[in-house]
């Protein structure tokens, strides 16, 4: 039925009709190319239906057709914000398939830059957070640190961003001395000064505690069974950190503290994140202080290649090298499930192997999957500007949500 | 069973998990294995709710984590579709699996975990897999209107269609896909593992002179 406001019966008492609003895949609170139907009564939010898929680009499939190393860069380009939590899930999943052994100061490395990461990609989201409910500056002065992190990230492989730096075994290239000592530099001084100044904007800010405290509450209960994990468990309340339950690598041997909310709203989500980069960059020290010398990656020559200088004298290095970058490895016919804490929370790789050089199937498990998922509940009953916060506050990253 | 020699997640023991699933289970069981560190049930795909709903009261499986499908296209039922389960007072993961086809239905556990509904749409999307009492079964990753499963075996990895923005008519069209240079399949496998190695002259070998 359509009648215009001259033809209404009861003029100037017209009731408002639910009506729907479509939020992007255009939007720059969307975080990416995120498409919500949203259906509002007034200004409040009584439905959503998020439309994923946008940033589709078959990485399963792709992998399923390419050799285990040759599938390692497409998970840099899941996550972009944090590639090499993405790496970890894989190679970590490869090498139990395989239960090859990996050095310890390979082990060593591969914490640090996780935990490296780890504070790069909080450095985005809690600077993009901030900038979705309207503060410009800290996201500047965040984006600062990223900015030292990714050029940590070149130093150690090339690349600023997509690094393929983790490897089944190890990783690919040991670090020059003066890229740890800067390192440990950094972590002292400007990582300290820089997100502290712009965290003391934010923390105790009126209007950023009025548009994130009691949005979004999630109680224990539900954040279990809607399969959240990361901060957004954590911030409900139960201390669950993969590193810490089921640790990997030598995350047994650093001792670290794991910030849990009280609240469950989004404020308790970005201060979790706050707090999570102050104990990463705990790891990261204990991670330079006890790394030691030695190899950096497996001595399985079936599975890592020689080194350079090898290659020159030893024939059967030759062949080592030629055959990992064409045939590559052969991975023992089985399934694992492994999963590590990404700093969005849980990433897993589910990943079967029938015997030959490529995964059969590699099913991806992406933490802004469950997360997004439950946007529709968290949002009810809220106002539509409040979406944006609790967007920001799942931290979601299209490249890995719809793989 | 190997000592364990890898870094990766290190889950609590298994301690008397698979005998008491299989009593718990009895017939719905249909093969239990620990391999890789893994415990991987397959139960029949009519009892997956009753399962699922099983491990999750009573051994405290508390979160799915994921629904993964998987394409054998040589079975006769030839989808797998995969629950990836985690207990976290337990802190241990389990992997349970069914084995459906292209027309038979699997009991939806949206019932369970109210985050099923996406991975279940995921595994419609992807392989076809239908999810008998899902209420929302659409299309979740592939574009609007889009036809086929695209993670089966037999759907070619370059896809049927391609898109391009045309300028005449001032909106995105698709078109069959038309690739410059074939797409390229190298075959890296080694010709000294697993190729028969038929040399003339060798059937002559064991035959009675």
């Amino acid at each position: 039925m359509s009648f215009s406001l001259e033809h209404s019966p009861t003029t100037g008492d017209e009731v408002i009709a639910n009506y729907t609003i479509n939020f992007g895949p255009q939007h720059p609170a969307a975080h990416g190319v995120l498409r919500m139907v949203m259906e509002l009564d007034g200004e409040v939010i009584e439905r959503i239906d998020p439309h994923i898929g946008l940033l589709h680009r078959g990485t399963e499939k792709l992998i399923e057709h390419k050799t285990y190393l040759q599938a390692l860069p497409y998970f840099d380009r899941l996550d972009y914000c944090s590639p090499l939590a993405m790496e970890y899930s894989y190679v970590l999943a490869i090498e139990k398939l395989l239960n090859v052994a990996v050095p310890l100061r390979a082990q060593y490395l591969r914490v640090l830059f996780a935990e490296l990461t780890r504070i790069c990609n909080h450095m985005l989201n809690l600077g993009s957070h901030v900038m979705d409910v309207g503060a410009m500056t800290p996201n500047l002065w965040l984006f600062e640190i990223r900015e030292d992190c990714l050029t940590f990230f070149e130093r150690a492989s090339g690349a600023r961003m997509h690094s393929a730096w983790f490897r089944p075994g190890g990783v690919h290239q040991d670090v020059p001395l003066a890229l740890l000592t800067d390192i440990a530099d950094w972590l002292d001084t400007r990582l300290p000064q820089l997100f502290d100044d712009a965290m003391s904007l934010v923390v105790d800010n009126r209007i950023f505690k009025q548009r994130n405290v009691d949005i979004a509450l999630v109680s224990k209960a539900d954040a279990l069974a809607w399969g959240f994990s990361g901060p957004m468990i954590r911030a409900a309340g139960v201390p669950w950190d993969l590193r810490k339950s089921q640790p990997y690598d030598v995350y047994d041997r650093v001792d670290f503290d794991i910030p849990v909310g009280t609240r469950s709203d989004c404020y308790d989500r970005f201060m979790v994140r706050v707090e999570e980069v102050r104990q990463s960059a705990r790891i990261m020290k204990q991670c330079l202080a006890a790394m030691p010398a030695g190899p950096i990656a497996s001595d399985d020559r079936k599975i890592s290649p020689p080194n350079r200088g090898d290659m020159k004298s030893s024939m059967e290095a030759l062949i080592h090298h030629f055959k990992i970058y064409t045939e590559g490895f052969h991975v023992p016919a089985g399934e694992v499930y492994v999963a590590t804490e990404s700093p969005k929370g849980e990433f897993g790789v589910y990943l079967v192997s029938d015997g030959s050089n490529k995964p059969y199937r590699c099913k991806i498990r992406p933490t802004a999957f469950s997360h997004l998922q439950a946007m529709d509940f968290m949002s009810k009953g809220h106002m539509l500007p409040d979406a944006t916060a609790i967007l920001g506050a799942i931290d979601v990253v299209f490249g890995e949500c719809d793989r | 069973m190997a000592a364990v020699l890898h870094s990766a997640p290190r889950t609590a023991p298994f301690d008397g998990l698979a005998a008491d699933l299989r009593v718990r289970l009895g017939d719905d069981l249909l093969a239990l294995a620990e391999r890789h560190g893994e415990m991987v049930l397959t139960v029949r795909r009519d009892s997956i709710e009753d399962t699922l709903r099983m491990v999750r009261d009573e051994e405290q499986f508390q979160q799915l984590m994921d629904i993964a499908g998987v394409d054998y296209p040589d079975r006769a039922e030839r989808f797998e579709v995969v629950y990836c389960l985690l207990s976290v007072t337990r802190n241990l993961r389990l992997i349970v699996k069914l084995a459906t086809d292209e027309a038979t239905p699997v009991p939806t556990v949206t019932t369970l975990w109210p985050n099923a509904g996406w991975y279940e749409r995921e595994v419609y999307d992807m392989f076809g897999v239908l999810f008998a009492g899902h209420t929302d079964l659409r299309r979740i990753l592939t574009d609007y209107g889009f036809v086929g499963h695209p993670f089966r075996k037999d759907f070619p990895l370059t896809g049927y269609v391609e898109l391009r923005y045309s300028a005449e008519d001032q909106r995105v069209v698709y078109e069959p896909v038309r690739l410059a240079q074939d797409l390229r399949q190298f075959d890296y496998q080694s010709p000294w593992e697993g190729a028969p190695t038929a040399l003339p002259g060798d059937e002559k070998a064991g035959a009675q002179p």
